[in-house]
């Protein structure tokens, strides 16, 4: 058994070849082993300490977010909020403020739950996450990497070491928001995200949706392009039609299928229309769930 | 396999020796000896485990003690100013914020978190801030009240 605290990317990386799992925030890793649901590996290497690693860096195609940023960080800032606005409105639901704290983008991502708040706005903003192993780096989209509930197809010697997200057209607005029976501590009943652009007109010219817990990983919903062209409530309503039916929820214990099928189609319309009212240079405060009141009252 | 590491609580370095798969709460409670820090669920729900780590709040009970090296702790112990209460927890009694007490140390290490990043917080803000606590006793409204007074007193002073 050992635990490494990384102060190199290096460090980290040569930790990984020899077998060690990588902890970030441990809010996935350790409360996960604290329930049973896997014992706690029996080496790890700590990578909340790495320099570079917790920034987010502008860049000549958009933003690029190290695997350690935290939600706390991502909700807060600026220009994520204005310009990348659907995974603010992710990061800003994450369990409470000291989850937030602790909890980073690269666990959220890696950990590969399918009703991750990150991963439906990062889906529709096309984003892509670099993998890094001591052999070199790649990079791979979302759909790429999540394979099924709990696993991605990076190699255990590879770890995530940042999330890169294109800057969006002129005239986009994205938005995630998700059903919950409290307003914190909560996990998504269901979650849609839909990133707009909006033709001169007022038009849709282009519309990306993608949905959290309705499916073995987020779902990214198909055969949206023969909507451009069709007004914001027409491209929202047929939206919700096919979410519901693309979607192939289960019941659990936070709700049946049926109520997550219906559900998740309320969400998606509400994620285009809100992506669309932001796209149209609307500020809508994060996380759009507090600002168009889902979740019980306080 | 235990490791001998050294933890710093509310500026004392204590040096402790303990197994990896610790989680920080029950190293605070049992090896540095601080019992202000409550186990209310041990599952990262209920926030009486709350500490601060480098000013920022976290579930003590879910974070691995062995990460916590380097760092500075702060726990409800380490609030008092001197022998005198901090504003907060006298505003906490004086508001009637506190029953059975079991949630407190939790929520003042969380409303001294909020204070810190935002000191004229709103009702909602306060309510955010201590999303992560849970009151079994005095149906939160107090709490808040106490959080608000606290912030106008300190803009005050
Ligand atoms: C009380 C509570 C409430 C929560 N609420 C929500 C919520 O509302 N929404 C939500 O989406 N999530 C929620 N979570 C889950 C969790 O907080 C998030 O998924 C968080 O982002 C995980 O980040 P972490 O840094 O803590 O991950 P860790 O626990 O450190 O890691 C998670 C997994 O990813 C791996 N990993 C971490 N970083 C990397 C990396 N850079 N490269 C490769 N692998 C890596 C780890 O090995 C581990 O398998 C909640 C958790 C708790 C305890
Ligand atoms: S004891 Fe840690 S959250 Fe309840
Ligand atoms: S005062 Fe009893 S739980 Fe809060």
């Amino acid at each position: 058994m050992s635990f490494t605290i990384a102060r190199t990317l290096d460090e980290a990386l040569a930790a990984l070849a020899a077998g060690a799992r990588p902890i970030a925030g441990g809010t996935d890793l350790v409360v996960g082993a604290r329930h049973g649901k896997a014992p706690l590996p029996a080496d790890l290497v700590a990578i909340d300490r790495i320099p570079g690693l917790a920034e987010v860096t502008v860049t000549a195609a958009g933003i690029t977010i190290g695997a350690a940023v935290s939600h706390h960080t991502l909700e807060g800032h600026p220009l994520i909020a204005s310009t990348y606005s659907a995974l603010a409105d992710g990061s800003a639901l994450v369990g409470s403020p000291a989850t937030r704290h602790v909890g980073t983008l690269g666990g959220n991502i890696m950990n590969a739950s399918p009703a991750m708040d990150t991963g439906a706005g990062l889906t529709v903003l096309g984003a892509e996450v670099e993998l890094r192993a001591q052999a070199g780096s790649r990079r791979v989209t979302l759909a790429d990497l999540w394979t099924a509930p709990g696993r991605t197809s990076a190699r255990p010697d590879e770890l995530c070491v940042a999330v890169h997200v294109p800057t969006p057209a002129p005239r986009s607005g994205s938005a995630y928001l998700r059903l919950e029976y409290r307003r914190a501590m909560e996990i998504a009943v269901v979650g849609a995200a839909a990133a707009v652009t909006l033709a001169p007109d007022g038009s849709v010219a282009a519309v990306r949706v993608a949905l959290s817990a309705v499916a073995p990983t987020i779902l990214s919903l198909g055969g949206l392009e023969t909507l451009a062209g069709g007004s914001v409530n027409d491209v929202a309503a047929a939206v919700a039609a096919a979410a519901s039916q693309q979607a192939t929820p289960i019941s659990d214990v936070r709700a049946t299928d049926h109520y997550r099928r219906h559900t998740v189609g309320v969400m998606a319309r509400r994620a285009v229309a809100a992506a669309a009212r932001r796209a149209a240079g609307e500020t809508i405060a994060i996380p759009v769930n507090r600002s168009i009141g889902i979740g019980a009252a306080s | 396999m235990s490791e001998s590491i050294s933890l710093r609580v509310n500026g004392i370095d204590y040096p402790v020796t303990i197994d990896q798969g610790r989680n920080l709460l029950s190293v605070i409670r049992t090896e540095v000896g601080l019992t202000g820090t409550k186990e209310g669920c041990d599952d990262c729900e209920c926030g009486a485990c709350m500490v601060l780590l480098d000013g920022q709040p976290i579930n003590s009970c879910s974070y691995l003690a062995v990460q916590a090296q380097g760092r500075e702790i702060t726990t409800v112990e380490g609030v008092l100013q001197g022998d005198a209460l901090h504003p907060l927890q006298r505003n906490l009694l004086e508001e009637g914020g506190v029953q059975c007490g079991f949630c407190t140390p939790g929520m003042i290490m969380s409303a001294t978190a909020l204070l810190q990043r935002t000191p004229a917080p709103t009702e909602e803000e306060v309510r955010i801030g201590l999303s992560g606590n849970l009151c079994r006793c005095t149906g939160y409204s107090k709490i808040v009240q106490a959080v608000q007074r606290t912030a106008a007193e300190l803009a005050d002073s």
